[in-house]
């Protein structure tokens, strides 16, 4: 049996950042809004809850940030880190609009500190959010409920009715029940399908089964499947995501920040045949650290073991798994359950290989190897003083690149080239408009704010026409 | 490695936190936490008594149950901080004494109530207990010379103070055990301030945490009231003595003299602030808080309350039959208050204000 409908005028899907700003700014407008987010109220809000900053462009320094951070050298850096793969028009729109950002993101209630221990090359160019995304997340929903958002929470959309790129009603599951709601215009913020780990196979094949979830389970891309079968115009392809080595230990999703390693460039790394595969010190590590995800997902099993010794123990970031401890080389093989003389055979060849140098962790030193294939480039150095360490890790998927073509007012754009009537969408659901691939800090944030205030902004527009 | 339950739990949490450090903004804990790597037993104690139990941890965290990591700082720490006074207390022998607190304050108080009312019975004949005095007889003087009064709790402060700089002394070595400072008078400069305006009760500026979306400063407003009408009757007392003493200006004083005003207004601060934590305690989400040492923090606020109320009651009846009566009530009840301030509650304001100098001497010289 379905309740009785109510109607509203704009419908957003999801929970996180970008559905709460398109919610806030819909609501601003005076359109009447309703947020269903397919989590329980702990776990609302998807990523968002394992963030911590947002890359805004700024002209001066503020009281968290600690200089100027203009258009043109945030996107050189976003022209950089894609690789080209990016909309330049779009792109140069949201980051002329995250400069407003700041400001709109604090009114909501969002509180910023100067950037946390242990990222201090991110002072300049992201604020960092007092108590974290999940802090943020209350900020936002406090501020919704105040305007009057209604909020549903376990709420999984799993119809939707478009005619010809004209949104009537969607269907969502809520207390076992299936219910209707209506609206004049909709928002689809619910995130990407990187924890719908079948989907993840078309792209990759059966490896991936031996990937983690480093967010929400919740991104399971249903939304994003609805719209591009009913024709919304599709970007990026569903190989690519985010991803990163983390600890092998951690739990299939939602691990979070607290189980990446920072220490692949101060040891090597090896697959489960004890053999390199990878120049460990090829660039410094926030350059490469979103390589190492892809690398372990081509070695055999998807496993790789990170080894380096006492020395360099205290020269990364804590994190949440103590490193396994060994007082040889041949004992950490056997407690990796790695061949022991294979093992010492590929560190024996590293040390001897290991030219003389001056270490230093903040440049580009000149402690590389010679002779040795692969080569490491920088930050060389035998591992030979006891205790020796490893941690093993696997690829760790933060977030799929392939979501739905939008324009600048952030709505979608069909197969065939037309906008949809009252569709938009923000977030990780159409961020491979602007980050096609790679990434930097705190992007995703701003994708999410700048999109979801103007797809808001938009929809509400949208219903009062 | 840990010697309690709570201590390993409490190692675990710093672990996951220090992997995050999505919190450091929010207080002292987490600055404190990242200029270490690893948590003995001292480090933890120390972390716990610099949490005032805010909150804002909680609910900002991604981590706490239902998911796995499980993570509850302010509860964990909570528990760690009470059994840290047990711990460090002097002597050891009484550390039994903090898990069964409420019933060692009322059975104390019943005790000392007991000893002045019979004191005071067999010095004067029931007659003498049970009639009214003017203030020109002296007023409660009558029934218990100043010199006696005033010998009588210069001996059980004596005792107090001996137990509690020993109990300090105990918990700041420890908490020295893997991070050597060296303390200036700037620190305790930092501490004081930092203690008075319960900097570290804020949770980054929404104030503690009451309900989910809702801060509030409450629990900052009734422990101000507590903690300075406490310190306005302590002065009350102070100022008392110095005109006997000094002045040669004998109680009872007039309703404006210093003495009265002090103690009314510090008097009134601790009646509405103990009543206010009580209710905020009830108020809070269960799962910030800690249930195992109720006693010990119900019995604390409880005595407080009691002192004032007596005293209050001593200073407007004194003149009635009934002052006899009250003398020994408040006395009591004072005297079980000093008694027991080295084995309770009380304890949580010094522990915490020494860790306080502590992270100001951490941040001079490790940040």
């Amino acid at each position: 049996m379905e309740e009785q409908r109510q109607d509203y005028d704009v419908l957003v899907i999801g929970g996180g950042n970008a559905a709460l700003c398109a919610a806030i700014a819909a609501r601003s407008a005076g359109a009447s809004v309703l947020v269903l987010e397919a989590a329980t109220k702990f776990y609302r809000g998807g990523n968002t809850r394992h963030t911590r900053n947002m890359r805004c462009a700024h002209d001066r320094a503020t009281e968290t940030l600690s200089g100027p951070y203009t258009e043109e050298e945030f996107w050189d850096d976003l022209l950089r880190v894609t690789g080209g793969e990016t909309n330049e028009d779009l792109a140069r729109h949201m980051i002329h609009q995250s400069k407003a950002m700041l400001g709109w993101i604090a009114k909501q209630g969002v509180r910023f500190q100067p950037s946390l221990g242990g990222t201090l090359s991110l002072g300049r160019t992201n604020s960092f959010f007092l108590g974290g995304g999940r802090s943020m997340l209350n900020a936002l929903y406090k501020t919704a409920g105040g305007l009057g958002v209604d909020v549903l929470y376990e709420a999984e959309v799993v119809e939707l009715e478009i005619e010809d790129g004209f949104f009537c009603s969607a269907t969502y599951m809520h207390n076992g029940e299936r219910r209707n709601v209506g609206a004049r215009s909709l928002v689809a913020a619910a995130g990407g399908f990187e924890s719908n780990i079948e989907w993840l196979k078309e792209g990759w094949g059966e490896i991936a089964d031996n990937f983690l979830i480093r967010g929400t389970s919740n991104n399971r891309g249903t939304v994003l499947r609805m719209l591009l079968d009913n024709g919304v115009d599709r970007i990026g392809d569903p190989t690519q995501c985010h991803a990163v080595a983390i600890d092998a230990r951690a739990p299939k999703f939602d691990g979070g920040i607290i189980t990446r390693l920072d220490c692949v460039v101060f040891g090597i790394v090896v697959n489960k045949l004890s053999q390199r595969f990878y120049d460990e010190g090829e660039d410094i590590w926030p350059k490469r650290y979103a390589i190492w995800g892809r690398l372990v997902a081509a070695q055999p099993d998807q496993i790789a073991y990170i080894i380096f010794d006492s020395p360099s123990l205290r020269r990364f970031m804590p994190s949440l798994y103590p490193p396994i401890e060994a007082s040889t080389i041949e004992e950490l093989a056997g407690k990796l359950g790695l061949d022991p003389a294979a093992l010492a055979r590929t560190v024996g060849d590293f040390n001897a290989a290991v030219q003389p140098g001056t270490f230093n962790d903040a440049i580009l030193d000149d402690c590389r190897t010679e002779g040795l294939t692969p080569p490491k480039s920088h930050w060389a150095q035998k591992i030979e003083t006891v205790p020796f360490y490893a941690y093993p890790v696997r690829p760790g998927i933060t977030f799929t690149y392939m979501g739905v073509r939008v324009n600048k007012q952030a709505r979608m754009i069909m197969a065939d080239g037309r906008p949809a009537a009252n569709m938009f969408a923000a977030g990780e659901i159409m961020a491979g408009n602007v980050l096609g691939r790679g990434y930097a800090a705190g992007i995703g944030m701003t994708v999410g704010s700048v999109f979801g205030k103007i797809s808001g902004e938009g929809a509400a527009g949208n219903a009062h026409n | 490695m840990h010697t309690t339950k709570a201590l390993a739990e409490a190692n675990r949490l710093m672990t996951v936190c220090n992997s995050c450090r999505y919190c450091e903004g929010l207080c002292a804990v987490f600055p404190a936490m990242e200029m270490r790597r690893s948590f003995a037993d001292g480090d933890l104690n120390y972390l716990a008594n610099l949490c005032h139990s805010c909150g804002g941890c909680y609910i900002d965290c991604q981590f706490t149950a239902p998911h796995e990591f499980d993570v509850n700082v302010p509860r964990t720490l909570a528990i760690v901080r009470s059994e840290s006074y047990a711990a460090h207390v002097w002597p050891q022998a009484m550390s039994g004494v903090f898990r069964r607190n409420g019933l060692v304050i009322s059975l104390l108080t019943a005790a000392t109530i007991s000893a002045f009312f019979i004191g005071m019975m067999l010095v004067h004949s029931s007659g003498g207990m049970f009639r009214a005095y003017a203030d020109a007889d002296g007023s409660f003087y009558a029934l218990m010379p100043h010199n006696v009064m005033a010998g009588v709790f210069t001996a059980v402060s004596a005792v107090a103070a001996l137990a509690m700089v020993l109990s300090i002394r105990n918990f700041w070595r420890a908490a020295g055990t893997s991070l050597p400072i060296a303390m200036a008078p700037a620190d305790i400069w930092q501490a004081i301030r930092d203690a008075a305006t319960m900097r570290y009760l804020e949770g980054g500026g929404q104030g503690c945490y009451e309900d989910e979306a809702v801060g509030t400063d409450n629990r900052r407003f009734y422990h101000h009231l507590t903690f300075y009408g406490f310190m306005l009757c302590f002065a009350s007392t102070s100022v008392a003595t110095s005109y006997h003493y000094l002045l040669g200006m004998e109680a009872p004083y007039p309703w404006y003299d210093l003495p009265v005003v002090l103690g009314t207004i510090g008097g009134i601060g601790l009646l509405i602030g103990p009543v206010g934590l009580l209710l905020a305690k009830k108020k809070r989400d269960p799962m910030v808080q800690d249930d195992s040492f109720r006693g010990m923090e119900v019995g604390f606020i409880v005595m407080l309350f009691l002192t004032s109320l007596t005293g209050l009651a001593l200073m407007l009846m004194r003149e009635t039959a009934a002052m006899g009566v009250l003398l020994a009530l408040h006395l009591g009840i004072v005297a079980a208050l000093f008694l027991t301030m080295p084995y309770g509650k009380f304890m949580h304001g010094l522990y915490r204000f020494t860790a306080l100098v502590r992270y100001s001497a951490e941040r001079r010289l490790h940040m």
